[in-house]
């Protein structure tokens, strides 16, 4: 089910922002509008929806229009045109104390990429900030707001103040804010940011491991594609304020839509990209498949090109490729292994789709 | 130059008229309020041993200023008493005191409402400037037209003195706390009443303190003015010093307003900037 439906949203920064929208039909670029004009495009024609108990990934190069994104979903920011809905609410029609309330019901709040903690405020207090608002007891929220600083490895600095911590403490502070109010959707902006590369990983591998318990909606935005990946179920690749190009990792690195997206997609490691189901020959040829069950290499469907290596390094001969009732679909050879990590590589099947259709059909 | 003269004088005198006619019980009323609490908090201060009032002073001076100040402090006040001028003191202090509460009571609300509307700041800041550029003087005359004389119109002038950094310093704290962190309260879904009590005022609280610390500066200025319109306290010593031409007299009853006025200072200013986390905390 789609939990936000985003369609034909605009953000222009500027007053009378609505000269803005000839240019763009004109295929004016954003520096060129910004020269003529001084408005300063930050969303143009941006449309996706993300589903419930998805983490959809917004990326693009600094200036690109991701936090401007963000901040219209839960409307900090009035969108100049289009229209976003959330749980099958228009939100650009809420009044303002409709806005406050489903901010409360939806929300819950946000991670900030400029932390935007306050500074007159410990870390417990910051971080119960959101249930304080909610009018939740003050025992209640603390012992909440204990448990998630506990989480994001801030235990035993709930008494500290902002500005005696360091960026990335303060950052995880802004998460815990966030995680603590326990909304259906979390928007995180540039939320790890500002993390050491060991801390970062921890915290991506709690994210995981969150989702994999509470599947809450999340919109990510990261300027890092390996965090992207890692993280995001599906990806919104952002460039000059438009959505270039939307899908799952493999869909965009195996089609980029256009010279932006495979640039930013080439130096990927595809060794955590693919995944079996795409790299496989399928069906298996009669022989083969009796081989490769032969062998005890075995992979499930969606299996990494990675894990399918190391199965490869340890047995010889074709990786067997079963799907969850442990009927074998496909084998991967040595030599398809290779051939998948070069650029030009592009699945037997036309597209992934295809791929995946195939299997339904062997199934 | 001109044939006729623009009876601006009449008009002023009329409107003072006019209101005195139609809300007298009112000025009336807030003026017994006012005489109350002057008289009361002298009352108060008087009411034990100098030593008591001395030990709350040093103790407040201890807490926000150091220690330091507080021997300073601590000082000064036995300087005043040894002097002779402890009562005088007493007064100036309760009047100072009285007309500190009104400004907060007023001030920091017209602060909050000039941050909040760029309308209502267009309109507050000529008044505002018109307030602080007139001579102090003249406001002792509106202030016995409606109060007569005596401490009342005293604090009355003192009052309308001293608002002004209030207002303007609690406006510009407001205006400056960052975009960023109305964003985060407006994200966790915070109404306009929890985003003002919860992060405007503490974020702007040292500011907004600063002009605490402005306002009783002015208001003691306003001190020997005030006693010429009969407010009591250290400026009538001050003023009877001039009269008479007794320079030592003059000059104790100086001192002690500026032994005063340190103190307050030391006190409110250390407030402002001792919020947040107490020190050795990290
Ligand atoms: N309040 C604003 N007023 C005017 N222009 C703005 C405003 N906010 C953002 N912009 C402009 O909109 C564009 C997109 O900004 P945005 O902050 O969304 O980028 P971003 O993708 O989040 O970048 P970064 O990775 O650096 O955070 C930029 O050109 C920026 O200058
Ligand atoms: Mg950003």
């Amino acid at each position: 089910m789609s939990q936000i439906v985003a369609e034909g949203l605009y953000k222009i920064f500027g007053p009378r922002p609505e000269r803005a929208f000839d240019l763009l039909d004109e295929g004016v670029s954003k520096d060129e509008i910004q020269a003529r004009t001084g408005l300063v495009v930050g969303v143009q024609d941006a449309s996706f929806t993300v589903s419930e108990g998805e983490t959809f990934v917004v990326m693009g190069l600094s200036g690109s229009g991701k936090s401007t994104l963000l901040r219209l979903l839960n409307r900090l920011l009035e969108p100049t045109r289009g229209s976003v809905q959330v749980a099958g609410v228009e939100v650009t029609d809420l009044g303002s104390r409709d806005l406050i309330q489903f901010r409360r019901d939806h929300f819950g709040g946000m991670v900030f990429q400029k932390f935007a903690i306050l500074p007159n405020r410990n870390v417990l207090d910051n971080v119960a900030f959101g249930l304080e608002l909610q009018g939740v007891e003050k025992g209640q929220r603390e012992e909440k707001a204990r448990a998630i600083i506990d989480l994001v490895g801030l235990a035993g600095h709930e008494a500290s103040y902002p500005r005696q911590l360091s960026g990335g403490m303060q950052q995880r502070v802004g998460l815990a804010r966030a995680l603590v109010v326990e909304a259906e959707i979390l928007l995180m902006d540039e939320a790890f940011s500002a993390l050491d590369p060991l801390i970062r990983h921890h915290m991506q591998d709690e994210l995981l491991g969150l989702q994999e318990r509470l599947q809450r909606t999340i919109v990510f935005v990261t300027h890092d594609l390996d965090e992207a990946f890692r993280v995001g179920d599906r990806i919104a690749i952002m460039n000059e304020g438009a959505v270039v190009q939307t899908g799952t990792a493999e869909d965009i690195v195996l089609n980029p839509a256009n010279d932006y997206v495979r640039s930013f997609v080439r130096n990927m490691d595809r060794t955590q990209v693919f995944r079996a189901r795409t790299v496989m020959e399928s069906p298996p040829g009669e022989a083969d498949g009796q081989t490769a069950a032969g062998t005890g290499a075995t992979v499930s469907l969606d299996a990494t090109l990675a894990q399918v290596i190391r199965q490869a390094a340890e047995h010889p001969g074709p990786v067997a490729v079963r799907d969850d009732e442990g009927e074998l679909v496909g084998i991967i050879r040595r030599d398809r292994i290779l051939e998948a990590m070069d650029r030009d590589f592009s699945p037997l099947a036309a597209d992934i789709e295809g791929a995946a259709a195939q299997v339904s059909t062997v199934d | 130059m001109f044939p006729f003269r623009i009876p601006l004088r009449d008009w002023i005198a009329d409107g003072v008229d006019l209101l005195i006619e139609r809300y007298g019980v009112l000025f009336d009323g807030f003026s017994a309020v006012v005489f109350f609490m002057v008289d009361g908090l002298k009352d108060l201060f008087m009411m034990g041993h100098p030593l008591i009032l001395m030990g709350v002073f040093v103790a407040l001076t201890i807490w926000m200023a150091g220690w330091k100040a507080a021997l300073l402090a601590a000082l000064g006040l036995l300087l005043t008493e040894n002097i002779g001028l402890w009562p005088a003191f007493v007064e100036t202090l309760a009047l100072v005191l009285t007309a500190e509460v009104l400004v907060v009571v007023v001030g920091i609300p017209l602060g909050i409402l000039a941050a909040g509307s760029d309308r209502v700041d267009t309109l507050l800041r000529p008044v505002l400037d018109f307030m602080q550029t007139m001579p102090a003087f003249v406001y002792l005359i509106p202030a016995v037209m409606f109060f007569g004389l005596g401490l009342v119109p005293g604090v009355m002038a003192t009052f309308v003195f001293a608002i002004p950094p209030l207002v303007r310093l609690t406006n510009l704290g407001i205006r400056q706390v960052p975009q960023d962190l109305i964003e985060a309260a407006d994200a966790f879904g915070a109404t306009r009443t929890q985003k003002l009590l919860k992060v405007q005022i503490p974020t702007a609280l040292p500011t907004i303190m600063a002009g605490v610390n402005q306002s009783i500066m002015l208001g003691l200025s306003m001190v020997v003015i005030a006693a010429m319109i009969g407010a009591g306290g250290l400026g009538e010593d001050v003023l009877r010093g001039i009269q008479r031409i007794q320079i030592g007299q003059g000059f104790e009853a100086g001192l002690a307003v500026v032994i005063l006025a340190v103190i307050l200072d030391r006190i409110t200013a250390g407030f402002g900037e001792r919020r947040g986390p107490p020190p050795g905390t990290a």
